[in-house]
């Protein structure tokens, strides 16, 4: 089993229902939670403190619009690395101090460090692999993707 | 400047307004009755324009919904497992499609291969209950892709090392 993660959440019906309502996305309107609690059978202060306990609770990360990062001009990529076990944390720690990097896993793999870069434009990128490199003393393979499938969030619960 | 889509780069031009309203949006909508209202009345710009905008940066793609992220662990998806796919490129749209159409793959991408250490083209992120659903799950997009498969793998994330998010500055 994964390590150092969240342990499964207590949620009831209600919990359960606004979960998978809000993965499919929320009105532009004047009262968008009126809308949806009425969709849910529910009322808005209901629904408003629902989300709120959800996201306390670190059952939701977010609850917002979703940008994306190249078409807002930004630049984004996937980064791996192979980092030698006694090195790891160390690298780890300085990878981790790049504020580009938006995320960051290890994995079971020889390809063991798995990140994420967010910049404020493409060209960007490239300077920040580079800083990586030269900080921690690997190489960075550079995965940016080429195209995207479907991209859904499809946690029902 | 509106923000449309540059058709050549497909890379829209959001103007200063937008980007402001996506600042004010980066940690989440306002959590009130009416929450387009609230971001107008701090932005300083009437809820008409911040729908409008919203709803054309929607339909641009700059926003790819609004809704919810849920902390995939916190709802017991315990098993996350990043496969990747050596399939010949002529065909990684076609076989991408399908990956990413099944329900249990959350992400699907075509992807660079580094030759020789690394040479997986597309990527799909299935979850799972645990490592064991994750594995049953790979071996029906095995079945699914067939013979154009050369070679897989599925790397298991073991830790989270850091998870900030994106953040646009002022």
């Amino acid at each position: 089993a994964p390590l150092n993660v969240p342990a499964a959440a207590e949620l009831d019906a209600l919990d359960r229902r606004i979960i998978n309502r809000l993965q499919d996305g929320f009105p532009i309107s004047e009262f968008p939670y009126a809308e949806v609690a009425a969709e849910l059978g529910t009322d808005e202060a209901v629904l408003l403190a629902r989300i709120d306990a959800l996201l306390e609770r670190g059952v939701l990360s977010r609850f917002g619009p979703m940008y994306q990062a190249e078409l807002m001009g930004g630049g984004l990529t996937l980064a791996a690395m192979q980092i030698a076990p006694d090195d790891f944390e160390h690298v780890a720690e300085q990878v981790n101090a790049f504020p580009e990097v938006a995320h960051n896993y290890a994995r079971d793999h020889e390809f063991n460090m798995w990140f994420v870069l967010a910049t404020d434009s493409p060209e960007r990128i490239r300077a920040v692999i580079r800083a990586i490199e030269q900080r921690t003393g690997y190489p960075v393979f550079n995965m940016p993707k080429k195209e995207e499938f479907f991209v859904g969030l499809k946690f029902k619960v | 400047m509106n923000a449309v889509l540059d058709a050549a780069a497909t890379r829209p031009v959001i103007d200063a307004t937008d980007r402001r309203i996506i600042i004010a949006t980066q940690a989440g909508l306002p959590r009130v009755a009416r929450p387009y209202h609230a971001l107008a009345a701090e932005l300083e710009l009437s809820p008409d324009e911040v729908m409008a905008r919203l709803r054309r940066m929607q339909s641009a793609g700059v926003i790819r919904r609004i809704g919810a992220v849920p902390n995939h662990y916190r709802l017991g998806y315990t098993g996350n497992g990043m496969s990747v796919w050596d399939v010949p490129d002529n065909v990684v749209r076609e076989l991408g499609r399908r990956i990413g159409a099944l329900e249990f793959v959350s992400h699907c991408y075509h992807r660079p291969r580094h030759l020789p250490h690394w040479p997986y083209n597309l990527f799909a992120m299935v979850h799972g209950k645990d490592r064991a659903e994750v594995m049953s799950q790979v071996q029906r997009i095995a079945a699914l892709l067939g013979e154009d498969v050369r070679d897989y793998d599925v790397l298991f994330s073991t830790r989270i090392l850091k998870k900030t998010g994106m953040r646009l500055t002022g």
